[in-house]
Order: structure tokens, then C-alpha cells, then sequence
């Protein structure tokens, strides 16, 4: 049986090249880069080296690289951080209701101490409207946070027009680019960023690392409070080994883009062209065009993601579902509800999630094993059974 | 990507052998055209919703059958609560709750023993509906 993984946004495969250049780091140059010895300067040479690389991903100044133990790190920092620090400016964040849990929750824990925030929505697409930040923003709003692209549905964001409706209002604007760094391009100085948040497990780096980049000048207080590793900003021994395998990871990504781009997009376009005439009633989720290279995301109608996901999974097949059933919390994903997908098609979701190991012959394994399953599943299902009765028709679109 | 170890089933959601099997090949799945009772529970907003159909002769229920919109463990529990219920008399297929469906299926994981597990609810829904209508005529 042929094994296809298309749940790369989950977690991929560390490239050979990353655990290679992670190896000495573990044992021969084992040492801690605060250390004033030999053990020492390696090591900090080696993070050192790591940090121009990831500043260099992001044409960033590398000073101005935290690093972090992930995306959600990142995320925590730069909004808890940045609203902190801005505490006797103003009490009040702009959001968007799509953005990742790292921004929303810490949002939310904002508010608990008495901190307001406003969560501008999306579109059918999923897309942010810039003017709707616009009018979000008060005199009194110390942060806007909105994502670069969102993994779920792959909608890439209009970053650089809503950065320009901030630096005029001259509020300080994070962007959280962890499902967009190292797929897109990004230059913070072309996007007009005050902050932008990575991970390196989403550009084929090892898990639990990730790095925030904060624009000189732009007050932050830690998140963790410890030595002054990180230029003070983060404490505790830094994660050499993780840090530069996202080195390494992110000059991968930087040299080969274009080139990895074009893999994985035409794989995504021809899931996105032929699996509506495949199965019907099925939609794709987030924008037709401005979307990340590796997402192809959809909803099924009349039935529920994780029985689609374990026979896929019985078959060789593993992608993720946004549905109730399929989350911890057994709650449905807040970013279809905010793209305007009702609950009970919310339910029927599938998100691909293409990675460099993956082959064109992928898409067509795809294509032969998922609408037997579908049918199979609404066969089961009474809310296909009512459409059905209902006068509706089981081979075209509901539109 | 290919890779010598397959992940395997289990693992995914930690459903039981017992439940993946009434999964993968459920029983008594359908409707009864001229059922004697019908009922429904849950809503699809939440992810589970299941619909039950009976038939009843001499007291007993001759044939159930579902049609289920959910996850696995919803599937697994309806096929299981027909199985249970199927020949059995009314005042029996009453007794069936949903700790008994559990049981029966070795197991369901905590999180989805309040949501998925309708399915006697959905039966005695079935079996109340047809008492009504009996009373009515």
C-alpha cells in the first residue's frame, strides 16, 4: 500500500542536511555560549551563525533575532510582550478572528488583565480587510497583530497595506509568519512590519525552535525572565542544537524558494482543479489565488472529517481535518467559522498539507481513494439522506 | 513520502479494536420505509447526529437500522446499539444505556463518551415514537 503524507503543517520530516549540521552541536561542541572558554565561543559562533541566516530569511538585522522555543513562544512574546511593555500608552490590540491560538489566547489572557481587544474578521476567503483595521484602531490601541498567512486555509494576508494603516497611526504591527516563513517570500522592510514571529518546523527544521524578530527601537518586555541570553530579552540556556538546524533550515528555504514553490504548488493546483469534479458538494476552503504554495483545503458536505480521516488512514493517507470531532476540544475551527462556513459544513473538513517529499503520483492516490470514501460516509449519513429527498441533486453543487 | 512503518490504525484517535470494526464495517446501516418508530438525535453543529429506525412485531424489535452523521466512535456506537437491540423486546432495548454501548465496544476514549454516544438515546427515542403512535391509533 502506498503511504502518502500530506500533513506537513503538522509536523514534517528535518531535512538530512539540518540533523547533519545539528550533530556536533549535541556532542563535540556541546558547550554554552555564555561560557568565556573554548567550549563556549563554539558554541556561540555556531549560534551566532544560525541567527545571520535567519535574519538574512527575512532580510532582517540579525541583533534583532530572538530566539524562541517555537511559533507559540514567539507568538506569546511579541503580544504579551509588546502590549506590556506599552501598558501606560494605551490598553486596547487589534487582531484578526483568524489568527493562530499563540495570538489569540494570549489576547485573550490580555483581557483577563485589563487589556481590550478587538478581532477584526475575514471574508469568505478568509482574507483581512486593511480598511476594517483601519476603523478597529484607537487612539488608545498599543498592538495590531494579523497573521502573514494562514495555515488552515492558506489565505496569504495583505500585510504591507495593513502595516501602512498602522505605521500611519503609528501603532506598532506584529505579524505572525509562522505557516508563511520560509514558503513565501518575506522581507520585513518591503512588508513594513514592527514584529514578525517564526517557527522552524514549518521550513523542514527540527520541532522547538522559533525565533521573533523585533525592530530595533520597538519596547518589549520577556516573557521569560532569566539571564541575559538573547540580548536580555529571553533567558535560559539557548537551544544550540535546535537553533541551528532553523539555521540551517531557513537557508535552505531562502536558496531554494522559487524552486520548492513550484513543486509544491503544482501539486496543490491540481488536488484544488480535480477533486471538486471528483466529488461533489465539496468546496475549497480560503482564497482561489493568494494562497501559501502547499495548501489545498476543503469541506466536504453531509459528513464529518474524522471518519474521512481514518479511512484515508487505513488506506495510506494522512491529512488533517479543522472538524469538532477531530480537536482536543472537541470544538469546531474558529478560522472556517470566521470565513463564514457554517457549523455542520465546518465539520466535513480536509486540509492537504504538501511538503517536499511529496510526488504528483500523490494527487492522483488522492484522487482514486478519497471519493469512494465520501460516498461510503453519506451513504451513512441523514443529513445527505434529507438533501437527497429534498429534491437534491447527488452529482452537481448546492449554488 | 514512503517510509517502511506504517502508523498504523489504533493510534489516530485510540479507538478499541471493537470500535474500529463496527467502524470499518457497520451493521445494520439504512432506513426502514415503513418503520414503526423513528428517532433523532444530536445536531450536526456539535458533529454527531443520528437517526434510528424500528420496527416492531409482537413486541419485539424485528429490525433496527441508523444512518449516522459524526465521527468514528458516533458510527461504531449506532452500529453497536442496533446489534444490541435487534430482537430484543421493547421493555429490554429500554435497558440498553449508554455505559452498556461503552462496555459493548471495549471502550470509548473520555472525550468522546458524552458526545458520540447517543446512540441509545437515539434507540429509545425510536421506541417512544412508536409507543406514542400505538396510543394515538
Amino acid at each position: 500500500m502506498p503511504e502518502v503524507y500530506l500533513d506537513h503543517y503538522a509536523a514534517a520530516q528535518v531535512l538530512p542536511e539540518v540533523a547533519e549540521a545539528m550533530q556536533p552541536l549535541l556532542r563535540d561542541d556541546f558547550g554554552n555560549p555564555s561560557s568565556l572558554h573554548g567550549w563556549g565561543d563554539s558554541a556561540r559562533d555556531a549560534l551566532e551563525d544560525a541567527r545571520l541566516k535567519v535574519a538574512a530569511l527575512i532580510g532582517a538585522n540579525p541583533s534583532e533575532i530572538i530566539f524562541t522555543s517555537g511559533g507559540t513562544e514567539a507568538n506569546n512574546m511579541a503580544v504579551k510582550g509588546i502590549a506590556g511593555a506599552a501598558k501606560k500608552k494605551g490598553n486596547h490590540l487589534v487582531i484578526s478572528a483568524i489568527e493562530h491560538f499563540s495570538v489569540m489566547h494570549s489576547a485573550r489572557t490580555l483581557e483577563k488583565s485589563g487589556f481590550e481587544v478587538t478581532a477584526v474578521g475575514a471574508d469568505e476567503y478568509g482574507m483581512v480587510n486593511p480598511e476594517e483595521v483601519r476603523e478597529a484602531i484607537r487612539p488608545d490601541t498599543i498592538l495590531v497583530s494579523v497573521m502573514t498567512a494562514n495555515g488552515e486555509v492558506g489565505t496569504v494576508q495583505p500585510i504591507e497595506e495593513i502595516a501602512e494603516i498602522a505605521k500611519a497611526k503609528n501603532v506598532p504591527f506584529h505579524t505572525d509568519a509562522v505557516a508563511a516563513g520560509g514558503s513565501i517570500p518575506l522581507d520585513v522592510n518591503d512588508l513594513g512590519v514592527d514584529a514578525l514571529s517564526l517557527a522552524s518546523d514549518l521550513m523542514y527544521g527540527p520541532k522547538g525552535v522559533g525565533a521573533l524578530w523585533v525592530r530595533k527601537g520597538l519596547r518589549i518586555i520577556p516573557l521569560l525572565d532569566g539571564g541575559v541570553q538573547e540580548g536580555g530579552r529571553r533567558g535560559g540556556t539557548e537551544n544550540v542544537p535546535g537553533i541551528v538546524g532553523m539555521g540551517k533550515a531557513a537557508e535552505f528555504a531562502a536558496e531554494l524558494m522559487d524552486e520548492r514553490a513550484a513543486h509544491l504548488s503544482s501539486m496543490r493546483d491540481a488536488l484544488i482543479e480535480k477533486l471538486p469534479a471528483a466529488i461533489p458538494h465539496l468546496k475549497l476552503t480560503g482564497h482561489p489565488a493568494r494562497r501559501l504554495p502547499w495548501n489545498a483545503s476543503f469541506v466536504v458536505e453531509f459528513i464529518e472529517g474524522e471518519g474521512m480521516l481514518l479511512f484515508l488512514n487505513m488506506q495510506g493517507i494522512a491529512v488533517s481535518s479543522g472538524s469538532a470531532c477531530t480537536s482536543r476540544a472537541l470544538k469546531g475551527s474558529h478560522v472556517l467559522s470566521a470565513c463564514g462556513i457554517p457549523a455542520e459544513v465546518a465539520q466535513g473538513s480536509l486540509l492537504f498539507s504538501f511538503g517536499l517529499d511529496n510526488k504528483p503520483e500523490d494527487v492522483d492516490y488522492v484522487l482514486e481513494v478519497l471519493p469512494p470514501i465520501v460516498q461510503r460516509l453519506r451513504e451513512m449519513s441523514p443529513l445527505y439522506d434529507k438533501f437527497i429527498k429534498s429534491g437534491g441533486d447527488s452529482n452537481s453543487d448546492v449554488q | 513520502m514512503t517510509s517502511s512503518s506504517n502508523q498504523g490504525v489504533i493510534q489516530i484517535a485510540t479507538y478499541s479494536e471493537t470500535v474500529m470494526d463496527h467502524f470499518m464495517n457497520p451493521r445494520n446501516v439504512g432506513e426502514i420505509e415503513d418503520a414503526d418508530g423513528i428517532g433523532e438525535v444530536g445536531n450536526p453543529v456539535c458533529g454527531d447526529m443520528m437517526t434510528f429506525y424500528i420496527k416492531v412485531d409482537d413486541d419485539r424489535l424485528s429490525d433496527v437500522k441508523f444512518k449516522t452523521f459524526g465521527c468514528g466512535a458516533a458510527i461504531a456506537v449506532s452500529s453497536m446499539v442496533s446489534e444490541m437491540a435487534k430482537g430484543k423486546t421493547i421493555d429490554e432495548a429500554l435497558e440498553i444505556g449508554r455505559k452498556d454501548v461503552a462496555d459493548q465496544l471495549g471502550g470509548l476514549p473520555d472525550n468522546k463518551m458524552h458526545c458520540s454516544n447517543l446512540g441509545a438515546d437515539a434507540l429509545h427515542k425510536a421506541i417512544e415514537d412508536y409507543q406514542s403512535k400505538k396510543k394515538e391509533s
